[in-house]
């Protein structure tokens, strides 16, 4: 065990009594199966000497539900583990959603390229895990522009092949499997390495978390460590999530990731400018995801992946403001929701410029 | 307090007691609990990393195996109420060993849990009080509720019941007073916990081929197949190599609960299959794709025909008299086919083509890890461990080998009409 960590135990008096607490409960016949081999891994968690959490990280409760003080402190205890970890002065902020606000996100696909330098602006400042794996919370998807197969050789074609009423291949095949191009993901590929974009064949559309109204992720999570802030955007307390996953089944648009192994984040690489509920870095086994850049936007700021974007398809703003451009784009533009059947009233919208 | 102690300790001496046959089962469980030390130590260090799961397809092998070890524990219910809802006397007897499978598959399910969540050492988190319960809101709360109470339930009746069996004071009374409200409890529980992990996967609205309402009854269903087989196998090896009588009542009517069971299933797969291809809409690519693949990506082919193909057959099989009847050879071999049937389509039909399409539209197959095989396999090698000791330990009991020194003589239980009474 280091210094440091000797050092954290002897101060935190409030987190001893928990401690004390849980053991207790875990001396209980009734929650032994549920708190057992919990103290059990948290014995092999402490022990270990690659220690990603302190042992008063790891008995500090839901960040929303701490006093001011233990948010304080919890704070102080992090930047003092990111700054001794990644060799410079890391700032973790704790500065709250702006009030009267509720956060939207308006995404052009007429003007969209397909070049993934949001993509890549995202990783740079959000502090993913750079590689083995990369993760990236923005996906962008290419998909095939007007598809003109249809074919004067194919009238005749498919099953049922000869009918009286002359509609071949109602059922199967023909022109019937010839496919236009449309927001479908049918055929749409979110894995490609084109150098040059845009592809004159597809058209590109980015996903991100669309930070629904109605979040199936929240609903789902068991211990509530994600949850929706007042400024409308779906964060997650990185300490608090327990890595079961839930939510990444619920989610419609595939846009939380998981941190399956330890993340691999170069010190020379780590943005030491973060936010709690943002981009602070996070450990192993715990869900992430699109903040729309909580550390950026809490302060004023635009999003990095709107910073990034060459051509101005990305539009950032305050949906309770009538003048925010946001506002002007819902008013004036022809604008959808993707997958709106999920009946999940994203705040991320798509439109045609 | 002295009673408990020598309780223990006769139930214990005679669980580990057998003959060369029984030590060898015992070390090749042990041996593989060994090796999986080492694959779980690897696993809990460096993370999921290790197993194939992937942001599209996040449930791995420990996930499709906690939903099966859920219909054999759901199942076990098939033996005890026999016994005291329809009184029947060959089976009251029989319900406490139904009561331990059920006891001990969940605390697999929920071992293979702990497999499957990414910090299981914040799972405290979950524990009201000090952690905070997304209740009413998240389905995997409503099944941890089921499952840990389901857990303690059958383990309160089964030490109750055991343990009075033991000093020799399990009468009708005290049966009567507590003991049957318990295990009218965990009748009622059982099929509840199956319904509720149902929900944890059909509340996904996104993935199209859960998010169906023939879910539950498929479950269901299948539970009733596959729990009953595996307790048909442990009856007839009980009755091979220990004095407890099993009467072949009790055999015949499990099999023909596992032939109901695998009718349900071929109508659920139906009516499945019917609604989904007929329009052949959006929510059909994913049963497509199990089906006959995607652009030559078929992996999932050969296990969605070969399993239905096992499916049907067995239910043609146990319709036919001379093989449910066959004790010492089809019966036993059907089971397995049946058990394992079952447990296959957990992962290779149910769990793993789910995840294509993606939402993104893209298509991928599961590929596990040799670590994720172990780790698997040790849960079950756990399982079967303390399943064998629990149950031998019963038998000893019930037969009354096993007792307490000042107990009263042990009176024969009446085995002797094989047709059951219905009083």
């Amino acid at each position: 065990m280091s210094e440091e960590k000797k050092e954290l135990i002897t101060t935190e008096d409030a987190i001893e009594g928990r401690r004390e607490f849980l053991k207790n409960v875990c001396l209980t016949g009734a929650t032994a199966l549920v708190a057992g081999p919990a103290s059990v891994s948290a014995a092999v968690e402490a022990a270990s000497a690659d220690a990603d959490t302190t042992v008063a990280e790891f008995f500090q409760g839901h960040f929303v539900l701490m006093s001011d003080v233990e948010k304080e402190k919890a704070i102080e205890r992090l930047e003092k583990r990111y700054t001794a970890k990644y060799e410079k002065k890391t700032t973790v902020s704790n500065v709250p959603a702006p009030e009267d606000t509720l956060f939207g996100y308006a995404l052009d696909i007429s003007k969209c390229i397909g070049c993934r330098r949001c993509v890549h602006a995202c990783v740079d400042e959000n502090n993913q895990s750079r590689n083995d794996p990369e993760v990236q919370w923005i996906q962008v998807m290419k998909i095939p522009k007007g598809n003109f197969a249809f074919s004067a050789d194919k009238l005749e074609k498919g099953y049922p092949e000869t009918s009286q009423f002359g509609d071949y291949g109602v059922q199967v095949g023909g022109n019937a499997h010839t496919r236009v191009g449309g927001i479908g993901t049918e055929e749409a590929q979110s894995h490609f390495d084109d150098l040059v974009t845009p592809d004159n064949d597809h058209f590109y559309v980015p996903v991100q978390c669309q930070q629904c109204e109605k979040p199936p992720c929240v609903k789902a999570c068991p211990v509530r460590a994600t949850f929706r802030d007042s400024a409308g955007v779906v964060l997650i307390d990185y300490n608090w999530c327990i890595g079961c996953r839930m939510c990444q089944l619920a989610c419609p648009y595939q846009a939380r990731r998981f941190n399956w192994g330890e993340p691999n984040l170069p010190k020379e690489e780590m943005n030491p400018h973060t936010h709690y509920f943002g981009n602070r870095p996070r450990m192993r086994g715990v869900m992430e995801k699109c903040t729309f850049c909580a550390q950026r936007t809490r302060e004023g700021r635009n999003p990095a992946c709107l910073e990034a974007c060459p051509v101005g398809a990305r539009k950032f703003g305050n949906l309770l403001d009538p003048e925010s451009e946001v506002r002007k784009i819902l008013a004036t533009k022809r604008v959808f929701r993707f997958k709106e059947e999920f009946g999940t009233y994203p705040k991320f919208f798509y439109y045609v410029g | 307090m002295r009673k408990i102690v020598s309780f223990a300790a006769d139930f214990g001496s005679y669980a580990i007691k057998g003959g060369p046959k029984y030590y060898a089962w015992l070390l090749f469980l042990i041996g593989i609990i060994l090796v999986g030390c080492f694959t779980a130590y690897r696993q809990l260090t460096e993370g999921l990393i290790l197993t194939g799961a992937t942001d599209q397809i996040p449930m791995e092998l420990f996930f499709a195996n906690f939903i099966f070890t859920a219909h054999v524990a759901a199942a076990a219910v098939l033996v005890v109420a026999p016994g005291y809802f329809y009184h029947r006397k060959d089976m009251k007897e029989l319900a406490v060993i139904g009561e331990i499978v059920a006891m001990v598959f969940v605390a697999t399910g929920i071992t293979f849990i702990l497999f499957h969540m990414g910090r299981p050492d914040r799972l405290w988190h979950m524990v009201p009080g000090i952690g905070f319960l997304n209740f009413p809101n998240s389905m995997l709360v409503y099944d941890t509720i089921v499952l840990n109470v389901y857990l303690f339930l059958n383990m309160a009746g089964i030490t109750y019941l055991l343990y009075k069996k033991y000093i020799g004071e399990f009468g009708t009374k005290a049966l009567a007073r507590w003991f049957t409200p318990i295990i009218y409890l965990a009748i009622v529980w059982g099929p509840l916990i199956h319904i509720c992990t149902a929900f944890v996967l059909s509340s996904n609205a996104r993935i199209t081929s859960w998010a169906t309402a023939v879910l539950p009854f498929g479950f269901l269903s299948m539970a009733g197949a596959s729990g009953p087989s595996l307790i048909i196998l442990i009856f007839l090896l009980i009755r091979k190599h220990t004095k407890l009588q099993i009467n072949d009542s009790v055999i015949d009517l499990l099999s023909t609960i596992i032939g109901w069971s695998l009718g349900i299933i071929m109508l659920v797969f139906a009516a499945e299959i019917f609604s989904v291809l007929y329009s052949s809409a959006e929510h059909s690519a994913s049963l497509k794709f199990s089906m006959f693949g995607h652009n030559g990506l078929n992996g999932y082919v050969p296990w969605f025909w070969g399993t239905m193909i096992a499916l049907t057959g067995s239910f043609i099989a146990i319709t036919i008299p001379r093989i449910r009847k066959s004790y010492d050879r089809w019966l036993p071999v059907l089971c397995v086919v049946i058990f394992m049937a079952i447990l296959i389509e957990k992962p290779m039909i149910l769990v793993f083509p789910a995840f294509s399409p993606s939402p993104m539209g893209e298509y991928t197959e599961y590929q596990p890890t040799m670590i994720e095989y172990f780790n698997v396999l040790m849960v079950w090698a756990m399982g079967f461990l303390s399943l064998t000791l629990i149950v031998k330990g019963a038998i000893g009991i019930l037969t009354g080998e096993v007792k307490h020194h000042k107990a009263p003589a042990h009176k024969p239980e009446v085995h002797a009409s094989t047709v059951p009474s219905l009083d």
